[in-house]
């Protein structure tokens, strides 16, 4: 089925089911321990081994030798593949750095050898046992130092465009901001580890993984492994959060295939943790110029947003400028993207890869620029909201945008008006106290999705779909679809998903997931509701579905007569989607106190006011919106990989020293959804919010801190060193 | 990991003798740290004795007025004993803002002085650490060192000691009871308990080889109103960049001392005296040697700053 005009009335204008807030069919499962994750399944391939895998002690150079002997003695020990005895695997569409490279090293913790023995422990143990040399060559590591030479981003030109005469307006602008922000490298820090399970069957490799794009992973790991991938199955039903590190075959899938082949069993491989940051990829630092000129009255004239990343291929930065565009009005603008040569871990996607980075900075020039204009943030981003078409794109129409309510309404329930007018203005005892604000901007796009549903002749419905389920809800949403659809209650529906035998979907990405995978879903129920019409004779498109009836002018038909039949189909998204910009909105606030004494930040409370189309389930909705918000106060507040620039690597890679926030840094969180339709992104006129979330609440509690202290820190994250010397003086 | 072997002694003395006459021996109590350091091969004990089946697992009252903590006592245990609670209130608010619930549970008082730093290089078996490996040349010092010592380090090492529940110990007077392999008793002050680095940075303490912790004996409670304030990036679950520990009496006189800037909890009697002239005086007492580097130089304004605070409280009667 094409999409391929905005959609009009439909059944989900009438929906019992999509849009209604529904417990995860999934649920019982996750807290009665029986959604297996990829390292638990111990019942898909008998007579596992185990497989440690041993990174890199350096982060660039070569292998001189690899002393194995006494690993392989150990007890217990298999089979290791080893760098020095194995070629390098080939690369694919999906990672710049290779993930068993041979004797060349280009990352710290790179995979450089698999252990494979008959326990756990006997792997770990046996790998401690290997001794490697190295020749260390020379690498770059410190962007600080390379950004000034780094050249204009070449493998995606739209990272850089101006409009207008930027540099002329911004000179003439009455009331300028040029202001430079930092963010550093960050870590997905999921839940589960990379993980993996191999086993071979002749030519034939099946990985249980933990992994979010299955069809991408399957097409990679053919690539990786030479291989024809139609020889690949890859399954991962139940993940534990990816955050994007996910979308990507990782060294646990091929090192466990390798293993395997080695082994000639099947081999299962958790990556340890302490692995995972280096080993892994990881969100790119920025460092970014952001230069606002505007009218007496508040109206942008001119912006420009400069952005310097570095990456282990010189290609592929953080686009922290992707909002840039999007958000406010302005004649004359200027995006720049650079990217330097680094040779630290692969930077790659995490969750709203360029727009979290993007935010911190662009959100909290906004604020700087209200403060110099003595306006309210709020009336400052509403002045600026664009309409109609988007201001950096001036061809592409603006789907439906709502983002002067969003503003509105959370400043009405979030009580703005209490917010201190001066900055540093309200102090009780120890305690600052102030409120922040900021826009947030996520494109929300489609991807085709394909499923299959199979009806029983025992009245069930079982979907199947490569679509996978990262803790976000996919599920339940595609249980409610086909529900609503079928017009089946929703318990007679089973979803099966994540198995590259299913049909192949948009998968868990870029906050696409969970808008095409529902329109990929709707597509095959049509044709199943087809097929059912075609074989009972009545015209389906022109039915009610609904309690297990087709109703067509006065006349009826039980469904369950049609017997068991099987239908498929994809969603395709048409050409026309192309004129214009589908995007998700939010306004996000924050209220924070900070001890006036020791500068400790304690967030107290955080809304987010979103925008984002029908929202397909609210409960598992707002899961995902105040996870993002956990998130993006961690990028604000504690999320920092230290780069050793001397060694190349991330030195605080666990997770005592990468601190993700925990429960009391987060104590009250609301997330409320604007009651709004996009009919020109899927039949269901729902777009995704996985993403949403994490854009701008950083920036928020950044502005509240400043609101707190008067003071503005630029580099994040605002942890207390950085402006100790500038809390108020001490009696 | 490597393998090893285990046993449960049935004495300290016993426990102590097995860890002293048996190769590459350690003590283990709840295991929470030193689990976690085998795994990563930091620590390659080949025997383990167990020192569950001591009967150190009691909080007595001393004839002095004071405690005695068996070194078996868990740390939510002495945290919520009624008389931590009511007389050494600087105690358990130290111990609260350690680790985790679970961890609390299974980290025992031994174990807890004796855990071992958390700097990040030491934790990377591919990076030179003199504490790991005696000669290897300290990586941290030129590197990542933010959360390390400022204090009290040396060209060596300059990692810090990272515990909370040590320096509220230190605070009060602490005393650790040992028993070593011969079988005799001694006494260490917690002030002579962990020692500087200076150049072997890998031996932390005054024990000597199988000598075992059996107790730790608090003195009779000193009254006073008790803070613990320990600042960190997050709100739970994350060691001090400073703690601060503080006795404070009616008349502005008291004690005080310092945790995540030493390796050791750091405390000097002259920075105590200065405690009526302010948080100032008695940081530029206690910190006069101080030679941090450029990224921990911040720990030494947030020392002032954070006993500032506690000060003000104590005027006002309000705990931090
Ligand atoms: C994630 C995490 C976060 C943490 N956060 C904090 C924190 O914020 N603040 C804090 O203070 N601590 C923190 N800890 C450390 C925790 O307090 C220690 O791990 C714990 O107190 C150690 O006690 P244990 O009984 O488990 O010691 P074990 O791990 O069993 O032993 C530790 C050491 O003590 C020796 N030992 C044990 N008992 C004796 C004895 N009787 N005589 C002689 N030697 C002995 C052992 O040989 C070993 O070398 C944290 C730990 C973890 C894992
Ligand atoms: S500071 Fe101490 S523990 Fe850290 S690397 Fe240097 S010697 Fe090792």
């Amino acid at each position: 089925m094409e999409f391929n005009a905005p959609a009009g009335e439909n059944l989900f204008d009438r929906s019992k089911i999509v849009g209604k807030s529904t417990p995860r069919i999934d649920g019982p499962l996750k807290v009665s321990g029986r959604a297996p994750y990829a390292a638990e399944r111990h019942d898909v391939a008998a007579n596992q081994a185990y497989g440690w895998i041993v990174g890199a002690g350096i982060a660039k150079g070569r292998i001189r030798s690899m002393d194995l002997d006494d690993a392989r003695r150990a007890p217990g020990v298999i089979a290791i593949v080893a760098a020095t005895e194995h070629e390098p695997v080939a690369s694919s569409d999906f990672n710049y750095a290779p993930l068993f490279g041979g004797r060349e090293v280009s990352h710290y913790h790179q995979a450089i050898a698999v252990v494979v023995a008959e326990t756990f422990e006997q792997a770990r143990a046996a790998a401690g046992l290997i001794r490697t040399s190295y020749a260390n060559g020379d690498g770059s590591f410190d962007l600080a130092k390379v950004a000034p030479g780094a050249p204009l981003a070449s493998d995606r030109p739209s990272d850089s465009a101006e409009i207008g005469d930027f540099e002329s307006a911004f000179a003439a602008a009455p009331v300028k901001l040029d202001e430079r922000y930092t963010t550093p490298d960050e870590a997905h820090a999921m839940m589960e580890p990379f993980a993996t399970i191999a086993a071979w069957d002749g030519p034939k490799l099946t990985v249980w993984t933990s992994n979010q794009m299955i069809e991408w992973s399957r097409q990679a790991l053919g690539s990786i492994l030479k291989m024809d991938a139609d020889n690949i199955r890859v399954d991962s039903p139940y993940i534990g959060g990816g955050f994007g590190g996910k979308l990507f075959v990782r060294s646990d899938a091929v090192m466990a295939a390798l293993g395997a082949k080695a082994a000639k069993r099947p081999v299962k491989i958790a990556m340890q943790r302490p692995l995972m940051f280096n080993n892994a990829t990881h969100r790119h630092a920025t460092r970014q110029r952001l230069r606002i000129g505007a009218e007496r009255d508040g109206r942008i004239v001119a912006i420009g947003h400069e952005n310097w990343s570095g990456n282990i291929t010189g290609e592929a930065g953080e686009n922290a400028t992707l909002q840039t565009p999007k958000l406010y009005a302005g004649a004359n603008r200027l995006i720049a993207n650079h990217v330097a040569q680094l040779d630290l871990p692969e930077g790659n996607a995490m969750r709203a890869p360029g727009e979290l980075p993007g935010h911190l900075a662009l959100e909290v020039a906004m604020d700087e620029l209200a403060e110099k204009l003595g306006m309210d943030p709020v009336e400052l981003r509403i002045v600026n909201d664009a309409q109609g078409m988007v201001p950096g794109e001036p061809d592409t129409k603006i789907s439906d945008r709502n983002l002067t309510r969003c503003l509105r309404e959370g400043a009405e329930r979030f009580g703005w008006s209490k917010r201190p007018a001066r900055p540093a203005s309200a102090r009780q005892g120890r305690w600052l106290t102030g409120m922040g604000v900021a826009a947030g901007y996520r494109a929300a796009p489609t991807m085709k999705s394909g499923a299959r549903v199979r009806m029983t002749d025992r009245g069930q419905l079982i979907v199947e779909t490569d679509m996978t389920d990262i803790g976000t809800g996919s599920y339940t949403i595609l249980a409610q679809t086909a529900a609503e659809t079928m017009g089946l209650p929703l318990s007679t529906v089973r979803v099966e998903l994540g198995d590259s035998g299913y049909p192949v979907s948009a998968g868990s990405g870029g906050q696409w997931g969970a808008a095409s995978s529902t329109a990929g879903v709707y597509a095959a129920c049509v044709a199943l509701r087809r097929m059912i019409g075609e074989k009972l004779g009545f015209d389906a498109d022109a039915a009610t579905f609904d309690g297990g009836q087709a109703t067509l002018d006065g006349e009826s038909w039980a469904i369950g007569d049609a017997g068991a039949l099987t239908a498929e189909d994809s969603m395709t998204f048409g050409e026309f989607k192309k004129d214009y910009d589908v995007g998700t909105y939010a306004g996000h606030f924050a209220e924070v106190k900070v001890d006036a004494y020791t500068g400790e930040t304690y967030i107290t409370r955080m809304l987010a006011v979103c925008d984002a189309g029908r929202i397909l389930n609210p409960l598992s909705a707002r899961s995902q919106v105040i996870g993002g918000m956990v998130m993006a106060a961690g990028a604000a507040l504690t999320e920092d990989l230290h780069v050793d620039k001397r060694f190349g690597f991330f030195a605080n890679h666990d997770l005592a020293g990468y601190e993700v926030p925990v429960h009391a840094d987060i104590p009250h969180q609301e997330c409320v959804f604007l009651d709004t339709l996009d009919p020109v992104s899927t039949p269901l006129k729902a777009k995704g919010v996985g993403e949403l979330g994490i854009c701008g609440p950083g920036a928020a509690v950044a502005n509240a801190i400043y609101n707190a202290t008067g003071i503005r820190v630029r580099d994040y994250p605002l942890t207390l060193d950085k402006y100790l010397d500038r809390l108020p003086a001490i009696a | 990991m490597r393998s090893f072997t285990y046993e449960r002694a049935a004495s300290p003395a016993e426990a102590a003798k097995a860890v002293a006459t048996t190769q590459g021996a350690k003590f283990i109590a709840g295991g929470t740290n030193l689990i976690d350091l085998m795994k990563l091969e930091i620590e390659t004990p080949t025997h383990l004795v167990d020192v569950q089946d001591l009967g150190l697992d009691q909080v007595e009252d001393t004839e002095d007025g004071g405690l005695r903590i068996g070194t078996f006592v868990s740390n939510t245990a002495l945290s919520a004993h009624p008389r931590v609670r009511e007389d050494y209130a600087v105690l358990t608010r130290a111990i609260q803002a350690g680790a985790s619930g679970q961890l609390r549970n299974k980290a025992t008082t031994g174990g807890n002085l004796l855990q071992r730093t958390r700097c990040a290089y030491f934790y990377d078996t591919n990076m030179p650490c003199n504490k790991r490996k005696p000669g290897d040349g300290c990586a941290a010092i030129d590197g990542f060192s933010r959360q390390l010592g400022v204090i009290g380090t040396s060209d060596s090492c300059i990692a810090t000691y990272p515990g909370d529940m040590a320096v509220a110990m230190r605070a009060l007077d602490a005393v650790v009871e040992t028993v070593k392999p011969d079988g005799t008793a001694r006494a260490i002050p917690a002030a002579d308990f962990h020692r500087l680095w200076g150049d072997t940075p890998h031996i932390e303490t005054a024990l000597e080889p199988g000598e075992i912790i059996t107790h730790v004996r608090l003195p009779a409670p000193v009254g006073g109103q008790h803070f613990y304030h320990k600042v960190r990036d997050r709100r739970s679950y994350a060691y001090a960049l400073v703690s601060v520990a503080a006795v404070i009496q009616p008349d502005g006189t008291g004690r005080v001392a310092f945790g995540g800037v030493a390796p050791k909890p750091w405390r000097s009697e002259a920075a105590d005296a200065q405690l009526p002239n302010g948080a100032a005086a008695v940081v530029r007492t206690a910190f006069a040697d101080a030679r941090p580097t450029e990224q921990n130089a911040f720990k030494i304004p947030l020392a002032e700053r954070t006993l500032a605070g506690i000060l003000a409280d104590a005027q006002t009667g309000t705990r931090s």
